[in-house]
Parts: structure tokens; C-alpha cells; sequence
């Protein structure tokens, strides 16, 4: 019998329950919710009189719906963001959960807090209503998006059925040249794969690139597993991991710290592990990677064209190609650098932790922000702002001409007033470049941070290698 | 959660690839604590114009297709954020079954929990259909989840793959809260033994 993968031994360990002919039901470590896809849940609680069975593997935080800019108090919010809010708080009140506020001092998006406060840990299994929750994977957790029955579900019982999903190996070796980051990694991964080519499948990011990672850099790479169509993304733990966990509030202490290296040591793919399906990448040819349609699989290398019709063989592909052309105003064909841009993006759970902060200033320091650009700089948690702010990232930033705001998810989904306008380019560091998806009519360009500050100061997409 | 057993109903063809849940549902319709509403958010950028009047192009506003209680769209259907309110949207509007060459894995467990129906038949069948559809809407597209097939006019048939499990609690309008809630026990004695 063959050895067992990361994802095998993360998913055996948390069975609870295995009948013949029924999925498996399966243990959930840690819980995170957040005030879009939780009220219905708890209002099913309510409905049939349960409890939540582990506040205490259950946290919360707001970050969704919330306005980012740091003057506006709750009594000035849309009326429906304030509800989701005030639901929210009650909620966390009623069944003793854990709440992360906007009035205190750990906030942010989910998939940041989360990790900072020490909750993610390899070996775990992670849920939330909310289809990011693959960045956890980074440490070697089972970590997935669920909709809001199986929040409901995880509430009541701390449990979900699943289906267990197939195993996919992504080998990534060889070392980033310079201008390249692991946000690149995961876009051409994506765009060699496809965006529903994970489908059914959870990832396992290794190979020598991936360990050279920090864990930023492997949460940017798990964060858009769900954009390659896995539902997850696991790197395997290792000293990176440790390092980045000690010392954390809710990390293991002291003697029990012990006990959990000596665990997560063992939480690595065996040798003679067999995987469902594998791909293979060279991190020596990666150039940085810009989308140029309405999925995230289609991208380029910012030295590249979008592709011509001809060169697609598939009619489903071409009809996607074309639909997204006229969406974007773009020509198939055409280069992408060079390409205008109004709205420039950075922050996000892809993209809004502190290293991307840093290194996104780096490049925007001492310069300016282009006349017709409109740029935000939206850090991931209020921890971040703190070390932004510490460290003078917000003045490099505010000299620049970016406005500088709070915690929150912002214009990755564009649930509160952080919109950019119909029609407009928008080179964007999060996720998802659909229609529509950064306010009505808002045409994406995702690229890594340092690629979207070469964006802003220049006005149009550029490759960040001419300006290091 | 409404059993589904039999549908026998005209259809809706979305020629589309990759249609993300963001299309299916905006998130200015996600800021709602309930899940009532959601019907008149579905596909609205496709539905309706800036001033807020039907897009009369988009297929769901064509007359010849008002009614239909199954939407066939391309690969990858569902893909994008966990929002159960695009299953929430579509039921709501009055779709029973969606098929599809592949849905993405959050959309499918979503809709299973919904009494939504996801067909995954072949790219060639679904290709197919849209140009069945289109020539005559009023054909009627017939699903037996029993004996998981679909059923056209004229007789052709083809089968489609659905987990026993699901299938029966689709049949049965079971919810999965009450199965977990039955292995108490076993919960329990998982939860007395910490990984470390």
C-alpha cells in the first residue's frame, strides 16, 4: 500500500463518522465567520432552538460589507452594511462566539486575522462562508469555503458531510527572478490549468520554489486555489511555518508547543504517496502575470499578447475569449503592457498583508501617483495598518497620491462604496477579475502589488522589472 | 428543503462559460440578513439596463423562454464565491435544476442543500441542447432523478451521475444537519482526543 498525501492525513485524522454509500463526516478545528454569509445561518439555530456546540472554535470578524474609509462612523453607513453589522455583534452575543469588532483593536479580512491571531495551524481543518478560506492551506490546514447551510451545520455541530474531494500536486521548482512574486506563481498556474481545471480536486503547492516562500507569499499562492477551481490549497508545514505560529495569541504554549512541532513534522506527503493528478511549473521562466479578461484564467506574462481566436482550439474557449474581448474593450491579440489604467487596487486577502505592503511601497516611493489614476491602498487587518503605519508605509503612500484606509475587503468584491466607475481599468491585486466584480461595469487587471504600483505611477500596465 | 424527484419542464439556454456567482448574484444584493428577495437580484447585470428596465437581449427577459424551470449554461457554472445566494436566487426565481458540462464544487454542494438540481451532462449533449432549445422552446426537457437520466421529445436519453446519498436526501427533502446531529457520540469521542 502506498503512503499517504498531506491532504490524506489532514482528511483521515478528522473523520468522525464513515458509513458505506455516505460522504464522511467530517470534524472542523476552527470556524470563521463573518457578517454576509452568517445571519441566515443563525437564524436557522434559532429556528430549531440549537446552540452553537464550540464557540471556542468559533471566530468572528467584519469585513465584507464595512466602508474602509476611516471617518465614517457606524450612524453615517449604508443602513444595510450597519444591519449586517449590529446582526452580527447580537449574533456573537447570543451564542458566545468570539467577536474580532471594528471597535476594538484586531479586525480585518477574515483570512489575515485569522493567521495573525495564531488560530490557523497546520494539520487543522478550517471553514468559512467564504470561498477564500484556501489560505489557510498555506500552513498545511484542510482549509475550504462553504455556503451558509454548512455554516448553519459547522454551528450547531461542529461537523460537515463532505465528499472526499481527489488529490492534485502542483510542482513548482526553481527560483523567482527578480519582479517576480508568488502572486505570478498562482496566475500562471491558473492560466496553464485553467479556471475550472481544479475542479473536485484539493491542491498541494511544492517543489523548491514553494519552500523558499514566506508565508505571505504561501497564502497569496493558496488564497486563488479556489480561482484554479480547487476548493483548496495545502503546502506542507516546516520551520517558515513555525516561526510565523510562535508566540501567537491562540498558538500552542510551552509544553504543548512541543507536542505540536512533533505532530505537524509528520503532516508532510510521504514518498511513495500517489497523487490523483500533477502539473509541473518552472519558477526560473515566470515572468510577472497580468489577466486580461473576465476569469482568472485568462493571463499573460506582461511581456505577452492575449491570444488570438486562432490560437484557441476549443470553441468554448474562443466564445469565452470573445465574450470577454467585448466585455473589456480589449483586442485579442493586442500586447497588455501599455494598456490604461484608472483605478489602481492594492490590498485584499490575496495581496493585504504587511510584506505586500512593503513591497508595493518600495516601488511607489517618491514618485507620484499618475494624474488619471485613482489608486487605494486598503490594508488586511487593523495589525497591518499598525505596522504600515509604523514602519511610514502610509506616508509613502499618502505622498504618492493613494488614499490610505482601513481594514477591510473593499474593492476585491466592492460591497461597500469602494467602487470603480463603469468602464473603468482597474489594476487590481485581489482574486477575481469578473465582470462587474470591482463595482458595475469595472473591467480587472489582476497583478501582483508591485506590478499594480508600477500600474499607478505609470497609468497603464507596465512590467515592474524597468523600475527595480 | 422541497423533495425533487420528477421535473418535465421547458428550459432556459445560457450559452456561457465559466458564468461566476458574482453574475448569478451581484454582491449589492449579499448585504440582506435574510434570504428572501434574491430572485429579482439573478443575473441582474445581464437583466436589467442601467436605468433599471429589462435588458430585452438577455435571454431570461425572452418571452419565449418565460416560465422554464431548468437553465442549461456552458463549463464551470457556479464558479467564484461561496454565496448560497445564487442557489438562493435562482430557486427563488423559479429554476428547479440546472445543467451544465461541469459546475464548480461550492455551487453544486450549495444547490444540493437547496433542492437545486445539478445536471452535469457532456459538452457535446449540452451544446446540443442549446440548439434544440433555441430552434423550438416550448420543448419539454424531462428529469427523473430516480433513474438519473434526462429525456427529450424524442426520446433520447441521457444519464447523468449523481452521489446516492445526495440523491436520496434530494428525494426525500432531507437537510444533512440531522444525519451529523445523529453521531452525537461519535463527535464527542473525536473531540476527547486531541491530534496533539
Amino acid at each position: 500500500m502506498s503512503g499517504k498525501t498531506l491532504f490524506e492525513k489532514v482528511w483521515d485524522a478528522h473523520v468522525v463518522s464513515q458509513e458505506t454509500g455516505a460522504p464522511a463526516v467530517l470534524y472542523i478545528d476552527a470556524h470563521l465567520i463573518h457578517e454576509v454569509t452568517s445571519p441566515q445561518a443563525f437564524s436557522e439555530l434559532r429556528t430549531r432552538n440549537l446552540k452553537v456546540r464550540r464557540p471556542d472554535k468559533t471566530f468572528a470578524t467584519m469585513d465584507h460589507a464595512i466602508p474602509t474609509r476611516q471617518d465614517v462612523g457606524i450612524e453615517l453607513w449604508p443602513a444595510d452594511a450597519a444591519t449586517q453589522v449590529r446582526t452580527l455583534r447580537q449574533n456573537c452575543e447570543d451564542f458566545g462566539v468570539t467577536l474580532w469588532d471594528i471597535n476594538g483593536d484586531v479586525q480585518g479580512i477574515v483570512h489575515v486575522v485569522g493567521p495573525e491571531m495564531g488560530v490557523t495551524q497546520p494539520g487543522m481543518t478550517i471553514v468559512c462562508g467564504d470561498s477564500h478560506t484556501s489560505t489557510h492551506g498555506a500552513f498545511g490546514a484542510l482549509a475550504f469555503g462553504i455556503g451558509t447551510s454548512e455554516v448553519g451545520h459547522v454551528l450547531a455541530s461542529q461537523c460537515l458531510l463532505q465528499m472526499k474531494p481527489k488529490t492534485f500536486a502542483i510542482t513548482v521548482d526553481g527560483t523567482l527572478g527578480t519582479g517576480v512574486t508568488a502572486k505570478d506563481i498562482i496566475l500562471a498556474i491558473i492560466a496553464k490549468n485553467g479556471a475550472g481545471g481544479g475542479a473536485g480536486h484539493v491542491f498541494e503547492y511544492r517543489g523548491s520554489a514553494i519552500e523558499k516562500l514566506s508565508m505571505s507569499q504561501r497564502m497569496t499562492v493558496c488564497n486563488m486555489s479556489i480561482e484554479g477551481g480547487a476548493r483548496a490549497g495545502m503546502i506542507a508545514p516546516d520551520q517558515t511555518t513555525y516561526d510565523y505560529i510562535q508566540g501567537r495569541e491562540y498558538a500552542p504554549k510551552g509544553e504543548t508547543w512541543d507536542r505540536a512541532i512533533a505532530y505537524w513534522d509528520t503532516l508532510r506527503t510521504d514518498d511513495d504517496a500517489v497523487f490523483d493528478r500533477e502539473l509541473f511549473l518552472d519558477a526560473n521562466t515566470l515572468e510577472p502575470m497580468v489577466t486580461y479578461g473576465t476569469n482568472p484564467g485568462q493571463g499573460v506574462s506582461v511581456t505577452g499578447n492575449i491570444p488570438t481566436i486562432d490560437e484557441l482550439e476549443d470553441p468554448a474557449e474562443r466564445r469565452s475569449l470573445m465574450s470577454a474581448m467585448d466585455y473589456m474593450d480589449l483586442t485579442p491579440g493586442q500586447n497588455i503592457a501599455g494598456q490604461s489604467v484608472d483605478v489602481v487596487f492594492i490590498g485584499s486577502c490575496t495581496n493585504g498583508r504587511i510584506e505586500d505592503l512593503r513591497e508595493a511601497a518600495a516601488i511607489a516611493k517618491g514618485k507620484k501617483v499618475a494624474d488619471n489614476v485613482w489608486g487605494i491602498v486598503v490594508p488586511g487587518s487593523k495589525a497591518v495598518k499598525a505596522m504600515a503605519e509604523a514602519e511610514g508605509l502610509d506616508r509613502i503612500f499618502s505622498e504618492a497620491g493613494f488614499e490610505w484606509r482601513g481594514a477591510g475587503c473593499s474593492m476585491c468584491l466592492a460591497m461597500n462604496d469602494d467602487k470603480a466607475g463603469a468602464g473603468k481599468y482597474v489594476a487590481s491585486t485581489s482574486n477575481r477579475n469578473f465582470r462587474g466584480r470591482q463595482g458595475p461595469g469595472s473591467r480587472s487587471f489582476l497583478m501582483s502589488p508591485i506590478m499594480a504600483a508600477a500600474a499607478a505611477v505609470n497609468g497603464r500596465v507596465t512590467d515592474v522589472r524597468e523600475m527595480i | 428543503m422541497k423533495p425533487f424527484n420528477k421535473l418535465n419542464a421547458t428550459a432556459l439556454p445560457l450559452r456561457q462559460e465559466n458564468v461566476d456567482t458574482d453574475q448569478v448574484i451581484p454582491a449589492k444584493y449579499l448585504t440582506a440578513v435574510t434570504k428572501e428577495g434574491m430572485g429579482d437580484g439573478l443575473f441582474s447585470a445581464w437583466r436589467y439596463n442601467a436605468d433599471g428596465s429589462d435588458n430585452t437581449n438577455f435571454v431570461l427577459n425572452d418571452p419565449l423562454f418565460k416560465g422554464s424551470e431548468i437553465l442549461i449554461a456552458g463549463r464551470n457554472f457556479g464558479s467564484g464565491s461561496s454565496r448560497e445566494h445564487a442557489v438562493w436566487a435562482l430557486t427563488e426565481y423559479g429554476f428547479r435544476a440546472v445543467i451544465a458540462p461541469i459546475f464548480a464544487d461550492i455551487f453544486y454542494n450549495n444547490s444540493l442543500k437547496n433542492g437545486l438540481l445539478p445536471v452535469a451532462l457532456p459538452e457535446d449533449v449540452v451544446n446540443m441542447l442549446w440548439d434544440l432549445i433555441e430552434e423550438d422552446p416550448t420543448t419539454q426537457v424531462a428529469i427523473n432523478l430516480e433513474a438519473q437520466t434526462v429525456t427529450l421529445p424524442d426520446g433520447q436519453t441521457h444519464s447523468f451521475d449523481i452521489d446516492p446519498f445526495r440523491k436520496t436526501c434530494l428525494q426525500e427533502g432531507l437537510d444533512d444537519l440531522g444525519y451529523i446531529l445523529a453521531k452525537d457520540d461519535a463527535i464527542s469521542a473525536h473531540e476527547a482526543e486531541p491530534a496533539f
